[in-house]
């Protein structure tokens, strides 16, 4: 039966399509510009799935073009198609390759999830507090200090954001870094970023929050070390008392991602 | 009047809804009266005179209606109406509008009930997307913009998507199987009933004090937990289209283990069959959890229960497991049912048996065991222990793999076959591989963890869940009803509407949701109701596909309505196809058979000399003939 197709010619058709839809989506740069040291490497796992997808979706098209094209009925033929019911080796083949090129996504995506996560000696810890609908920032310091709506941190310095949550559900986001993660009320979690490339960046919540979900933004700055301590040194308020209550009072589910990296 | 009042019916059913409000209203504010407390309580997350009595009216309404009389006179010890019949099959259009046990019926007014929310649920969509066309704030304020998506996804979901596909298999399944009727028509009724109540509720949230609910179809605690009083309609509703949804799933499964016609063996089953075994497998287990969550936020709002009040202990997190326990399952709820329409309709149109038949109906078996083990891929960024992330990864990765054998195994349907696409029906289905293969590939994107982090909650994942949800749920409803209209009906649509239809819902569909991938990626989060300014040219595209998907709808309602009144009368078997439901007439007899059919075959041999699936009351096994047989024709 799979004798009777043109085998090679239509894996040349998927394998062709397969490039042409590559070499228009690669050149793209989907996720904009990147300014972690994750971004790269995430970026790069898109790249991969693209062109796996791509090869996936050229196989779809390539095999229901042929066939419209070849077994399309003719005006006013009634007849049947050829009682055709299976083939066990075609259908091995379409579970068994499948299921390799998952696991290979799956593989690769934890070796890239253990790389972004992996925790660096002496990071800074910025405390991250989200409300309805703000943000404000605590420093380590003398006494902990406070900005709000703007955030600085150090050029090609692993930090690590604890996210604390005062009321509803939150989530921390900088496109640019390609790190996200609820501040969830309660619970103190976890982002690991390395910033890389100097510059102004928006944080962004992306869990809806409230009326002001849409504009719940804040400024952060991505500045060399010394630009940075002094910035710190120039914040003079003091983070609030109920803010550094949770602080002390929420659970650290996760403070070193397990499974990734650290573990 | 009087006899109006005894008799179950529209009358008896309003009385019973004033009477359920009035018990509702009176309990609350009596107890509340004795305790010494103020009557009215209206913090704006407790309102119990209205929230109790959001709960009693409909049950005093389906009571009035004469959904419970049988079961409350057996209960009682009374002597039961004999059954005559009177309450089964429609003789007139009046019987659609009244408590009927026949499943044709039911079938018939779960389709059309659904398709109006649909159109509301549309509707609301064109707002949205009125309201994205441009940066900034125009149409609504943004309190009624989130009310507006968030009452969008669940009439879609709730209202529209689950139950049309229970709607349809009410109309085929049991005719498919060589059964009378479903296993429990008065409970199949009560399940449909149960639908116009959940969805008035969720639409009626609007009328709220403080608006719908708006905390997303998801509801997440404790924005939900907070929410004004529209969150109780929800919370509320869903309790009946969960019900609803629950005891069509039981009736299914004891319907299709139980009555199918002798010699119908499970491997003898059409797909749709198989495909609705497989969903009402995954409702009944995690139906529950879902009405379990709406319940919790439900308590901590009224009764202060602290489930998820994190300042008294309860677990933030823990909403998010249950909720989505019930709702990754949903998705596959919402999708396989699906797949089986897909199956009966490309095999009839490309005249081929369904290529490799038992795998596909093992790929559904894999699909639901696999479904329940991949819920916290939606949690990945939600602060669980980090750990679950990767096995869920994997078993979401996975899952793949069942959904590609399908989509592999149509397109080797259509290999040597002979090909027809004069049907809008199967132009839905092949254009339906195409779609839903897309969406399947965002999908597998969005299973690895990495990629997650950085499009998790932003317009990629509306353009992924709309790829799939539109794209595949819905072609396949399209499918379907195209499909099977003439059966339901007596009548033929107009194929050259359909195909107006078809070209603009696919353009539609692309044009709308293609774009949202790159916004999402570029930066734009999901459920906003303002965006950055760099957006708006896309936006203004996204929105253009939106109204042109919108607007050719009405094509597809004119279509329906006018070839349901005016089309030219159906044959008993247009599609010349070999499951049973083909071989009575159209519309089948109210009865269905007169002898119940023996099934002697597989359900799909297309081009097998002398095959035949079932011989029908009348025939002899020795009069098969090797071509298709339309038996029982309104000649």
């Amino acid at each position: 039966m799979i004798g009777r197709l043109p085998i090679a010619k239509m894996l040349a058709a998927t394998i062709a399509l397969t490039v042409v839809i590559s070499a228009v989506m690669l050149p793209i740069n989907w996720n904009g510009q990147g300014a972690s040291t994750a971004a790269p490497k995430i970026d790069t796992l898109l790249d991969v799935m693209i062109v796996l997808s791509a090869f996936v979706f050229a196989l779809v098209m390539v095999m229901l073009g042929y066939a419209l094209w070849k077994f399309k009925a003719k005006p006013g033929d009634e007849s049947d198609g050829e009682p055709i019911h299976g083939n066990t080796r075609l259908e091995i083949a379409w579970t068994v390759i499948p299921t390799i090129i998952v696991l290979f996504g799956a593989g690769y995506s934890w070796a890239v999830l253990d790389d972004i996560e992996d925790p660096a000696e002496n990071p800074l810890k910025v405390q991250v507090f989200a409300q309805q609908f703000a943000w404000s920032f605590g420093y380590p310091g003398k006494d902990e200090v406070w900005s709000e709506g703007e955030m600085h941190v150090p050029l090609d310095r692993q930090v690590h954001f604890k996210l604390h949550a005062q009321d509803v559900i939150h989530s921390f986001w900088v496109p640019e870094w390609r790190i996200k993660k609820d501040a969830v009320p309660g619970i103190t979690t976890t982002a690991i970023v390395t910033p890389d490339k100097p510059g102004t960046y928006q944080l962004v919540c992306t869990e809806l929050c409230g009326v002001g979900h849409a504009t719940m933004r804040a400024t952060v700055v991505v500045e060399p070390a010394a630009k940075f301590r002094k910035w710190v040194k120039g914040l003079d308020q003091k983070v609030p008392a109920p803010f550094k209550e949770s602080v002390i009072q929420d659970t650290e589910v996760d403070p070193i991602p397990i499974g990734a990296g650290g573990a | 009047m009087v006899t109006a009042i005894k008799q179950p019916g529209w009358i008896r059913g309003a009385l019973g809804m004033v009477l359920g409000v009035a018990f509702g209203f009176g309990l609350v504010v009596s107890l509340r009266a004795i305790s010494g407390l103020d009557v009215f309580q209206t913090e704006q997350t407790g309102y119990p005179h209205v929230v109790v009595p959001l709960i009693t009216g409909p049950l005093g309404f389906l009571l009035g209606f004469g959904c419970f009389d049988y079961w409350l006179r057996w209960a009682a010890g009374m002597p039961t109406i004999p059954e005559d019949h009177s309450q089964h099959g429609a003789k007139s259009w009046k019987d659609y509008f009244r408590f009927n046990t026949d499943h044709k019926v039911i079938g018939v007014q779960y389709v059309v009930t659904t398709f109006i929310f649909f159109f509301i649920g549309g509707l609301m969509a064109m707002l949205i997307r009125a309201e994205l066309a441009q940066p900034g704030s125009q149409i609504v304020d943004p309190s009624t913009y989130n009310g507006l998506f968030s009452t969008h996804a669940v009439l879609m979901i709730f209202v529209f998507v689950i139950p049309v596909f229970a709607g349809l298999a009410n109309y085929v399944l049991p005719l498919m199987i060589g059964a009378p009727d479903m296993a429990f028509p008065r409970l199949n009724a009560l399940s449909f009933w149960m639908l116009p109540l959940a969805g008035l509720l969720f639409i009626g949230s609007f009328l709220a004090p403080g608006g719908a609910f708006d905390a997303g179809w998801t509801g997440y605690a404790p924005l939900s937990t907070g929410a004004p009083l529209g969150q109780s309609f929800f919370n509320v509703g869903v309790q009946f289209a969960g019900a609803s949804s629950i005891a069509t799933a039981l009736n299914f499964l004891v319907t299709i283990i139980t009555m199918r016609a002798p010699g119908m063996t499970f491997w003898r089953m059409p797909l749709l069959v198989w495909a609705n075994l497989s969903t009402s497998l995954l409702v009944v287990a995690a139906t529950p959890f879902i009405a379990g969550a709406q319940f919790m936020v439900l308590f901590d709002r009224v009764l202060h229960t602290n489930f998820f009040e994190f300042a008294a202990g309860g677990d933030v997190v823990s909403y998010q497991h249950i909720f989505w326990f019930y709702s990754h399952p949903a998705v596959y709820i919402m999708m396989l049912p699906g797949f089986g329409i897909i199956s009966e309709v490309i095999s009839t149109h490309a005249r081929k048996p369904i290529f490799g038949y038992r795998l596909m109906a093992l790929a559904l078996i894999g699909i639901v065991v696999l479904s329940y083990s991949v819920w916290a891929h939606h949690m990945f960024v939600a602060g669980m222990f980090s750990w679950l992330r990767v096995p869920m990864m994997i078993t979401t990765l996975l899952i793949a793999v069942p959904t590609g054998i399908k989509i592999f195994s149509w397109l080797g349907t259509l290999y040597f076959g002979k090909i027809h696409t004069y049907s809008t029906a199967m132009l839905f289905a092949l254009a339906f591989i195409v779609t839903f293969t897309i969406g399947g590939i965002s999908g597998v994107m969005l299973g690895m963890v990495p990629i997650d982090i950085h499009v998790s909650d932003t317009y990629f994942i509306v353009a992924h869940i709309h790829f799939v949800l539109f794209g595949g749920s819905v072609f396949t409803i399209f499918a379907g009803v195209y499909h099977w209209f003439p059966k339901m009906t007596g009548r033929m649509y107009d194929e050259r509407l359909g195909r107006v239809h078809f070209w603009g819902t696919l353009f539609g569909t692309w044009l709308t949701f293609i774009p949202m991938h790159w916004v999402g990626m570029d930066g734009m989060p999901r459920r906003v109701a303002d965006y950055a300014t760099q957006f708006g040219e896309w936006n203004l595209l996204i929105s253009c596909g939106a109204f042109v998907l919108g607007a050719v709808q009405l094509v597809f309602l004119y279509n329906m309505i006018v070839s349901w009144k005016y089309g030219p009368r159906a044959e008993a078997n247009p599609w010349r196809a070999k499951t049973i439901e083909w071989q009575v007439s159209s519309p089948p007899p109210i009865f269905n058979f007169d002898e119940i059919p023996r099934v002697v075959g597989g359900p799909y041999e297309f081009g097998v000399p002398g095959a035949r699936h079932a011989i029908m009351s009348g025939e002899s096994a020795e009069v098969a003939k090797p071509e298709p047989t339309t038996v029982g024709s309104s000649t």
